[in-house]
């Protein structure tokens, strides 16, 4: 064998030519098996574009499955925690799904196509939990992630762009729409739905007509403002955002070595997404329970004093107890705040505790410490008119 | 509820165990229904006239675990149990006529030597010692280790106890040979291969193994736990098998239970979460908030129950049970008693074997990985028309043998193979038995999948799934799942899928009434 002849060990997805052009400083990373782009020139102008105008993100790497049958909508119903009867054609329901204990496998969202065919599309990769999950069902399970290229569209203008694109009444869309919009030869799906909390959109398209996709946005929002983005500047903003990621907020339940590392959604904040008096589903029986118990931890969002990220802190009580850790830390630009998701042990991290955050810091080889004090956060800390707002602003 | 319908508990199939269940709830006062697809009652314990005028036990034939505090609280003596013979002799029936007589701790043959002799009363000794160990468990639930639960605590215990209070020297060997397999530990007990070979096909009968397969030891275990029951040796119940099921149900019936058979219960109905009742196949539903389950675990989750009501979690792990039926049985029916070379008429009602060294076992059992049926099975033979004349017309007798090795998932399918096995067995037996075929009158193999279909056990294994350490006390039928409760409200099994395993034992069907009178207390 050549080295011609010797695949790349990462894949590149099909905007890669076009990643590349547009990746200045050349810095990529390995997402699921797959090169992507950490940032493209200056994280904070990434950031900026997400937020004041618009900005792509490839997410062709985030994992996708395609379940079709008719037990489809009965078999996800049973497979996640929120009430899927509700989720008609041309819908996307952001959900969790659990094992038996009732701990979190991942959450995504569920993408209802049409009667037969739902796409489910999440950080990690399930597709052994989803065949044992389909004893007993006739659905057929296929992983597409490979042939369907997305991006993730996200920011002020970008409805603005689509229209330019001829994209007719997509400013119509409800968040958690979607909707096929004919596009040049082929069909582009598109979803109002987003990782930053703002106005923007997803766009699904079959992989040959990628590099089109690309280039006809990033034409039609040359006057918008329009840049691509990296992983770092999509971290900011989805703390901003108030978002959990699986793998770094919790240990997805089948993956879990060590007992207790896993997270129920009670404990992370999701317990809005379980519906206890729905049919049977996974971890059912045990969240109900933990329902009637208690919970072990509490997942909460923290203001810290200062302006250095708690990353990797540990949480202090008044007693100067530990209480808990930091999973995710930012200083926040839009919010001006500094944030960090803490997974507190009981009864910790009610509104009002005092908290103290142990902060390490570097200055020029010199490790520094601070105790900063946090506060719980109850309400959003960014949640902008315009990502409700139907039909979508025009900025 | 005074309503004289109403019904308190509904055990759908009338094996052994669902009887035993019925017996023991309507004797506690309980208004019980069993519910039974086929013609009979019994299940898989049954007798059958598969050719005019000749009958026999369909499934197992011999009884040699059948607990006696049931015998005693259901007062089957009074209900028509009783045996046309008991404390039966094996005889390993070697080809050369030089047999090996073996009963209890004795045995004896031409070419058994004085230390054959003294080596086998120590390892049956020990064997009996270690069964006995075995059999602490069985007549409670079996105890769990995480419920932290007083009365599981004192059952482990209790187990511990007993293990370690044969010495320290015992309890290590215990737990050495536990898992491992009977050929070894064959090898370094006996010297005759005759012997070792009867001992491979008891360690292995009934199961998905061959002597040098893990776990061995504890098949061989599992069947002497009848030792401590009082059996020294398989008994014959007269009139066959049926007759031990027909003295349950007439008990239980008696005791008020209500038996229908001919009904096939369809689905377990269920709202909620809890059970709430049952669906037969005429569409008749019959409603009630507990139902006991006498099928097996998967055939109840995944037909009856269906497992979309279950989690995902929990319905893998039914869909896993390791239980692929190998076992099949041949009835002859014969104009006249056979003669086997070396022999007298005496022996002839005797447990007769074919497995004349354990490494023919072994061979016997690699066809079976394959999909194959043996080339030169084992056997465990009967001819109960000895001891019992109503079996066979005048003079005439039944010939009934355990077979293995015959895959349910043969290759060729056993439609195509059923009658080449079967000329397979009878040349078998005519090499030790020569002028047999001559007196065949007619002839029946059921296949693993005849049990299936007429049992309806999945993949018609005997035990409702594998009898190994891995489903066994506490992991039978399969982690998470023990005690006879489920995850649905009101469902219990009792079938020999559970706690403590297949065999006419009738334990498991107590051990489940037990435990629904002890939840029913508390729950509803």
């Amino acid at each position: 064998m050549t080295d011609s002849e010797i695949p790349p060990l990462l894949l590149q997805t099909p905007f890669h030519s076009r990643v590349a052009d547009a990746c200045e400083i050349n810095l990529w990373e390995d997402w699921k098996g797959y090169t992507t782009p950490a940032a493209y020139s200056n994280v904070e102008l990434e950031y900026f574009a997400m937020r004041n105008s618009a900005s792509i993100f490839d997410i062709t790497p985030m994992t996708k499955y395609r379940i079709t049958g008719t037990d489809g909508h009965a078999y996800l119903d049973r497979l996640v925690t929120r009430n899927l009867k509700k989720l008609d054609v041309g819908r996307v329901m952001y959900t969790a799904w659990c094992n038996d204990e009732g701990k979190v496998i991942d959450d995504g969202t569920i993408f209802h196509i049409n009667d037969d065919t739902f796409i489910l599309c999440s950080q990690e990769r399930h597709l052994d939990w989803l065949e044992w999950s389909a004893l007993g069902f006739d659905v057929k399970i296929e992983d597409v992630t490979e042939q369907i290229a997305a991006l993730s569209f996200q920011g002020p203008t970008s409805c603005a762009i689509l229209k330019k694109m001829d994209l007719e009444g997509v400013e119509n869309l409800k968040p958690f729409d979607l909707h096929h919009y004919p596009f040049q030869q082929t069909e582009l799906m598109v979803s109002r739905t987003g990782f930053t909390a703002d106005l923007g959109y997803e766009l699904w398209i079959s992989p040959e007509h990628a590099e089109n996709l690309w280039d006809a946005l990033m034409k039609a929002g040359e006057d918008y403002n329009i840049k691509p983005v990296g992983s770092e500047a999509l971290q900011i903003a989805r703390v901003e955002a108030g978002f959990i990621q699986a793998g770094v907020e919790f240990v997805p339940a089948e993956q879990e070595v060590r007992v207790e590392r896993s997270r129920s959604p009670y404990e992370l904040g999701l317990g809005w997404l379980v519906h206890l008096k729905k049919s049977n589903f996974n971890g059912q029986q045990a969240l109900k329970e933990e329902k009637l118990n208690g919970s072990r931890f509490r997942f909460t969002r923290l203001d810290v004093q200062g302006n250095k990220p708690a990353e990797n802190s540990f949480i202090f009580n008044q007693q100067k107890k530990v209480v808990g850790m930091v999973t995710s830390a930012a200083w926040v630009p839009t919010a001006k705040r500094n944030i960090a998701f803490a997974s507190l042990e009981m009864p910790w991290g009610k509104p009002g505790d005092e908290l103290w955050a142990e902060i390490y810091y570097l200055r020029e080889l010199k490790w520094a410490r601070v105790l900063e004090k946090c506060t719980v956060l109850e309400e959003p800390i960014f949640d902008p008119e315009r990502r409700h707002a139907t039909p979508a602003l025009d900025y | 509820m005074t309503d004289s319908n109403h019904i308190d508990v509904v055990i759908v199939g009338a094996g052994h165990n669902g009887l035993v269940s019925a017996a023991y709830l309507s004797k506690s006062g309980l208004k019980v229904l069993l519910l039974e697809a086929s013609n009979k009652v019994g299940g898989a314990a049954t007798t059958s006239e598969f050719s005019e005028g000749f009958s026999v036990s369909e499934c197992a034939h011999f009884l040699y675990s059948l607990h006696p505090t049931i015998v005693k609280d259901l007062q089957l003596a009074d209900h028509g149990l009783s045996y046309a013979a008991t404390d039966l002799e094996t005889i390993a029936l070697s080809s050369d006529g030089k047999h090996i007589r073996i009963a209890g701790s004795v045995i004896q043959g031409e070419d058994v030597t004085p230390s054959d002799i003294d080596n086998y009363r120590q390892f049956h000794a020990q064997m009996k010692r270690f069964a006995k160990v075995l059999a602490t468990t069985f007549a409670d639930r079996p105890p769990r280790l995480v419920n932290n639960d007083m009365k599981d605590k004192m059952s482990l215990l209790k187990l511990g106890w007993n293990a370690r209070k044969m010495g320290k020297q015992e309890m290590q060997e215990l737990l050495r040979i536990g898992a491992i397999n009977i050929y070894d530990v064959l090898n370094e007990n006996l010297d005759n291969q005759l012997l070792k070979g009867a001992l491979s096909l008891e360690a292995v009968l009934g199961s998905h193994t061959g002597p040098r397969s893990p776990n061995t030891v504890l098949g061989l275990l599992y069947r002497r736990v009848g030792e401590t029951f009082g059996f020294n040796g398989p008994a014959i119940p007269t009139g066959g098998m049926g007759n031990v099921s027909n003295a349950i149900a007439s008990s239980a019936t008696s005791l008020g239970a209500t038996i229908r058979t001919g009904s096939r219960v369809e689905r377990i109905l269920i709202q909620e979460q809890k059970v709430a009742g049952v669906e037969l196949d005429n569409g008749e539903i019959i409603n009630c908030s507990r139902v006991i389950s006498n099928a097996d675990p998967k055939s109840t989750f995944s037909k009856l129950v269906g497992y979309p009501q279950l989690e995902t979690g929990f319905s893998r792990r039914a869909a896993n049970i390791r239980m692929k039926g190998n076992t099949a049985k041949l009835h002859l029916a014969l104009d006249a008693l056979p003669e086997f070379a070396g022999l007298n008429a005496n022996d002839i009602g005797s447990r007769l074997v074919i497995a004349p060294d354990p490494d023919y076992v072994e061979s016997a059992f690699n066809h079976a990985k394959y999909g194959e049926f043996s080339e030169h099975p084992i056997m465990e033979i009967s001819i109960p028309s000895v001891h019992d004349t109503s079996l066979a017309p005048a003079g005439k007798h039944v010939l009934s043998a355990v077979v293995q090795y015959a895959p349910h998932n043969l290759k060729q399918g056993w439609s195509e193979a059923n009658n080449e096995f079967k000329a397979l067995l009878i040349d078998l037996l005519e090499s030790y038995a020569p002028g047999l075929k001559k007196l065949i009158v007619d002839s029946e193999l059921l296949s693993p999948a005849d049990f299936e279909s007429r049992f309806g056990t999945t993949a018609g294994h005997w035990h409702h799934g594998e009898l190994a350490l891995d489903q066994f006390l506490m992991l039978r039928p399969f982690p998470g799942m023990s005690q006879y409760t489920t995850p649905i409200g009101g469902l219990f099994l009792c079938g020999a899928g559970c706690h403590p395993g297949g065999n006419v034992m009738g334990l498991v069907g107590r051990n489940c009434a037990n435990t629904l009178l002890e939840v029913g207390a508390t729950s509803d």
